[in-house]
């Protein structure tokens, strides 16, 4: 309350109230980078939210996915679900899955090199009720890198979700994708209390 | 790990008359914008947004439709806005869109926007768009393509986001 009138009093605006969505931690990158992690994840929220630009450090025309894992789980507990749509020189529409996998590919928000350099993907994950210990943990994915090339780079939209077949509560996540993470590239993880 | 408050109710726009563009120009100090806007449309026409009243061919995006019988895509590039949906909405219509400008002040990059809107009477959209400039985003304008007013009550909020 004091802080609400100080504010008042000084002509500026009230300061905004608390609310349920929190930053956690932000990785951006000063030079290129091949993983990312963020680790000791409290148990304080009800879900994560990761937002991201990226771009992969691999000469290609195609966007480029970001991969997901959790708590260094590297056995084959992942599958992934995603429509999406590419454009270049074309615009086609696409839907596929993949079961038993190491990793999560998310479709499709890192940017390659063969793109304009200050050109990046970008994404938001969500993961939910990361903490459960009495179910599997979902992820959801929006994401996304344009080109503004209508022939030869092939722009993408993904809409995906992913499954960790794991009771554990997630402690921690790493995301890769086909190659480093270049300079700029920036990733933040919030949290949701519920 | 720290923990910052943050989703911060930046401004709200709520039409009492018609209008034909809605603008946002004082937001700083956050990683990403988030735009929820739910406009009323009195004609067919698509929802738009530039920034930094950019009116130059910068603008380009990608798009995925579901339409209820089939899912299709399309893109635009060399554009002069971003066109956040693909066929014209009516009036009678209710669509809404959900706009995450993401690390719209970063000077090193272009600036993306990941937009999601629906339009239960006729579509849902997933849309990545990209605005060719390193300048930081300091102010949106919303309009209608068609260059018509936005009707009586409807409402723009910007939230910002800002990381740790």
């Amino acid at each position: 309350m004091l802080n609400v009138i100080s504010g008042l009093l000084s002509g500026g605006a009230a300061p905004a109230a608390a609310t349920s969505y929190e930053s956690i931690a932000t990785v951006t990158l000063g030079s290129d980078q091949t993983e990312i992690n963020f680790t000791s994840i409290a148990s304080t929220w009800k879900h994560l939210q990761i937002r991201y630009v990226a771009k992969a450090n691999v000469g290609s025309n195609y966007a480029q996915s970001i991969s997901m894992r959790f708590n260094s789980d590297t056995g084959t507990n992942y599958s992934r679900h995603a429509i999406a749509a590419y454009t270049g020189g074309y615009a086609s529409t696409t839907s596929f899955g993949d079961a038993s996998q190491n990793i999560i590919n998310l479709f499709s928000g890192a940017s390659s090199t063969n793109w304009n350099a200050s050109t990046f993907g970008a994404g938001i994950i969500d993961i939910l009720d990361y903490q459960n210990t009495n179910k599997y943990k979902t992820v959801r994915s929006l994401a996304g890198a344009e080109s503004n090339d209508a022939s030869t780079l092939v722009s993408t939209l993904g809409l995906s979700s992913g499954l960790w077949q794991s009771t554990s509560a997630i402690t921690s996540i790493t995301l890769t994708s086909n190659a480093a993470f270049k300079q700029y590239s920036s990733f933040a993880l919030y949290g949701i209390k519920g | 790990m720290a923990a910052g408050s943050t989703y911060t109710p930046i401004a709200t726009t709520t039409l009492g008359s018609a209008q034909a563009t809605v603008s946002f120009n004082s937001f700083s100090g956050y990683t990403d914008i988030y735009a929820v806007c739910a406009p009323l449309f009195g004609s067919t026409s698509n929802f738009q947004m530039t920034f930094n009243s950019d009116s130059g061919s910068n603008y380009s995006n990608t798009i995925l439709v579901g339409n209820g019988s089939t899912a299709v895509s399309d893109r635009q590039s060399n554009q002069t806005r971003i066109v956040a949906g693909y066929n014209g909405t009516s009036s009678s219509q209710k669509p809404m869109y959900q706009i995450s400008l993401m690390n719209y002040a970063n000077t090193s990059t272009y600036k993306t926007a990941l937009i999601r809107a629906n339009n239960a009477g006729s579509e849902t959209i997933a849309q990545v768009g990209l605005w060719r400039s390193t300048s930081a985003i300091t102010s949106i304008q919303f309009a209608m393509q068609n260059g018509d007013n936005f009707q009586t009550g409807s409402t723009f909020t910007l939230y910002g986001i800002q990381a740790a």
